[in-house]
């Protein structure tokens, strides 16, 4: 039972995970590149609600919609202006530009709010708990839960029964192919990065009312997701989508019963995964092959 | 495709480490001058310390040079007293450095503040080695008068000891015999756990489980679902964490509604800044101690007015218990007519005095613990709080000489 609940707590931080490595996933899928900003933007969804709540008192459930959004436009010009340029270089020049705008973004939120956390409280709709059969679960969380699993299935569903999902997936695949068959590979890029960006807005959101928002709340957490989106294989979807919630769950029990060794047991599966399967749990051996 | 995915995964495994990395050291500056009385403040400037102490303690500082000044006059000592700075980033080695360049380059006379234990510990044996004066104010292990203690070295505001007796015994007292507590596994997380079970045991109350939580941290839900379910309940969950951490175990704590399921608060250390972060309603009725808060009474008001003149904020008790040091340092210094530390040590050894932040205060002889009242206090519910930072009342006031705990394991030698 003790177990169960443990792994249902898992299951609730995975999915923080699940949708900033499904973004980190699909940018990479697409450009090649790693986008080290992707904590960052995850902090400025969570410092984007509590800006929009502080100054012209909008709801959580309104910045839901408004702070992807927002952020997913960002995501686009930044892309646009910069990582587009170098995208034709050796990735370090992306990871650095990627590395050094997440430093940026960090330290501008800081010079204006500090260090310390801002409030951020629970949507009442959400608050309290809620009896889930075999426990008593926070509402939030639980919606939390169902939210990111609707999203990654959305996701999943456009790439897989659409159009656009199939360009997308043909571009990340088999990119000189796809422009063979006379698809505009390029048109694609700039939305799919936003779009990547946009979850990690969305995520930070969710994150806002349960979770310390400062400006450091992404530098904490990115290296994690690093770590879920090379255990699930880089670039595949559904890979970073299974490994965040198996992560989660990981630590959760890793918590439970070794808790000095936690936050090691992760990097001891990723370096496991690497060994053992270098293309991922998820990747395809077809990616490895080619 | 295969090389770019392996080049790509190995640069993302790189990246990870360098991240967890954080930036390169830096140093403090500061003019040499012969015959000028120097202190030195190193603190956090930009970390997650850095708005509890940070630039606001120099602040306080400066003010008490500036009041000293303008208190002494012609009759000052030297009215060349000069400040500096250096961020120490809470990294023991860069602490190291930043007070050898200090002591040795610069010719500070005495280093202030120093929040983190394993920084302000790596001070300590820097002051003693080189014989030049430190007063520790932001850092709470009670090593710094046990077994690291030194003849240069005091320790001016609070320690785990202070904030465990506290709370921690008052708590058991109040009815709450069985504790769960969650500790960061760290030093100071350690140094907590310590000093709390110890107070708890004393006060009749058992520490049921202790469990270290990583840090930092951001999901404690495993430590809040435990919670509930162990066998016997626990009355209370002690949380020993500090900053941002602290944050989250509280809206969580909240989230998994523990209170209504008969499990209690109670908090380590808390800063007002952590208050303002959590937000009052959250955190209403929590107990937990204090060394000093800023509108305690009229003294204090008048000097937190003075602060907020200056800074644009109100103090926390490390800024008010930097400034009270920083005079008691001077005030030192004037009546030994030197700032020679040895002269300095003389006057200040078993010295008593009460100023606005240490009331009946003593430094003691033993082991350089200077002690004081601390107050056990407890957060306002919201309808009650009148202004910004207005959030703490006072409980129950410790008298200096119960505060802390008697001269322990320390050798001067």
């Amino acid at each position: 039972m003790e177990l169960v609940l443990q792994l249902f707590n898992g299951l609730v931080s995975g999915s923080f995970y699940a949708l900033l490595a499904l973004g980190l996933s699909v940018i990479f899928g697409m450009l090649g590149v790693v986008n080290f900003a992707h904590g960052a933007f995850y902090m400025l969804g969570a410092v984007g609600a509590f800006v929009l709540l502080d100054t012209v008192g909008l709801s959580w459930w309104l910045a839901l919609v408004v702070v992807p959004v927002v952020l997913g436009l960002v995501g686009m010009v930044f892309e646009r202006l910069l990582v587009a340029r170098l995208v034709r270089l050796d990735p370090l020049y992306n990871f650095l530009l990627t590395f050094g705008i997440a430093l940026i973004l960090q330290d501008v939120v800081r010079l204006r709010y500090g260090v310390q956390s801002q409030p951020y409280s629970r949507p009442e709709l959400l608050d309290g708990q809620v009896n889930l059969g075999l426990f008593v679960y926070p509402k939030y969380q639980v919606f939390v839960l169902v939210f990111s699993v609707v999203v990654s299935v959305l996701v999943w569903l456009v790439l897989t029964k659409t159009r656009v999902g199939m360009i997308v997936r043909a571009s990340t695949e088999r990119p000189e192919l796809t422009r063979a068959l006379g698809i505009d590979v390029r048109r694609w890029v700039t939305p799919v990065f936003g779009f990547g960006i946009a979850l990690a807005g969305l995520a930070g959101v969710l994150a806002a009312p349960m979770r310390a928002v400062n400006s450091g709340m992404g530098g904490d957490l990115i290296i994690t997701i690093f770590a879920v989106v090379v255990i699930g294989g880089l670039g595949s979807v559904f890979g970073s989508v299974a490994a965040g919630y198996l992560v989660g769950m990981l630590s959760a029990v890793g918590n439970l019963y070794a808790s000095a060794f936690s936050q090691s047991l992760v990097f001891v599966l990723m370096a496991l995964v690497l060994l053992l399967r270098p293309a991922g749990l998820f990747g395809r051996e077809e990616g490895v092959r080619a | 495709m295969a090389t770019r995915l392996k080049s790509a995964a190995t640069l993302v495994a790189v990246g990870a480490l360098i991240a967890g990395c954080g930036g390169g050291p830096q140093s403090g500056g500061g003019k040499v001058s012969g015959d000028a009385v120097k202190l030195g403040v190193i603190t956090d400037l930009s970390g997650v310390y850095s708005e509890l102490a940070g630039e606001h303690a120099v602040e306080a500082v400066k003010m008490a040079v500036d009041d000293f000044k303008a208190r002494h006059k012609d009759d000052a000592v030297t009215q060349n007293i000069e400040v500096t700075q250096a961020d120490h980033q809470n990294k023991p080695e860069i602490a190291n450095t930043a007070a050898r360049e200090m002591y040795d380059r610069d010719g500070v006379d005495a280093i202030f503040d120093v929040p983190t234990s394993s920084a302000a510990l790596a001070i300590a044996t820097v002051a003693g080695q080189q014989k030049k004066m430190y007063f520790n104010i932001g850092a709470a292990t009670t090593e710094l008068t046990g077994a690291q203690c030194n003849p240069y070295t005091y320790h001016y505001a609070y320690d785990t000891y202070m904030l465990a007796h506290g709370t921690g015994t008052t708590v058991t007292e109040q009815g709450a015999k069985n504790w769960y507590i969650i500790y960061p596994d760290y030093a100071f997380g350690q140094d907590m756990n310590k000093s709390f079970t110890e107070a708890i045991e004393a006060a009749g109350g058992t520490v049921g489980v202790a469990d270290p939580t990583p840090f930092p941290n951001d999901n404690f839900s495993t430590f809040m679902t435990k919670a509930p379910n162990l066998n016997p309940k626990p009355d209370v969950l002690g949380a020993m964490q500090a900053g941002g951490d602290l944050v989250n175990v509280v809206k969580q704590y909240n989230e998994f509604g523990l209170k209504e399921k008969g499990v209690g608060l109670a908090v380590g250390l808390m800063f007002d800044t952590d208050i303002a972060s959590i937000g009052v309603e959250s955190l209403a009725g929590t107990l937990y101690t204090t060394a000093w808060f800023w509108n305690m009474d009229d003294e204090s008001r008048e000097w937190a007015d003075k602060f907020k003149e200056r800074t644009g904020s109100r103090p926390t008790f490390d800024h008010a218990a930097n400034y009270s040091a920083a005079t008691q340092y001077l005030e030192a210094v004037q009546r030994a007519g030197t700032d020679d530390a040895d002269a300095v040590r003389e006057e200040l050894d078993g010295n008593e005095f009460s100023d606005f932040f240490a009331r009946n205060g003593k430094i003691r002889a033993e082991d350089h613990r200077v002690v004081h009242d601390s107050y056990l206090v407890k957060v306002k519910e919201p309808d009650q709080v009148k202004e910004d930072y207005d959030f703490t009342e006072l409980v129950e006031t410790i008298p200096a000489d119960e505060a802390f705990r008697e001269p322990t394991g320390c050798d001067m030698g």
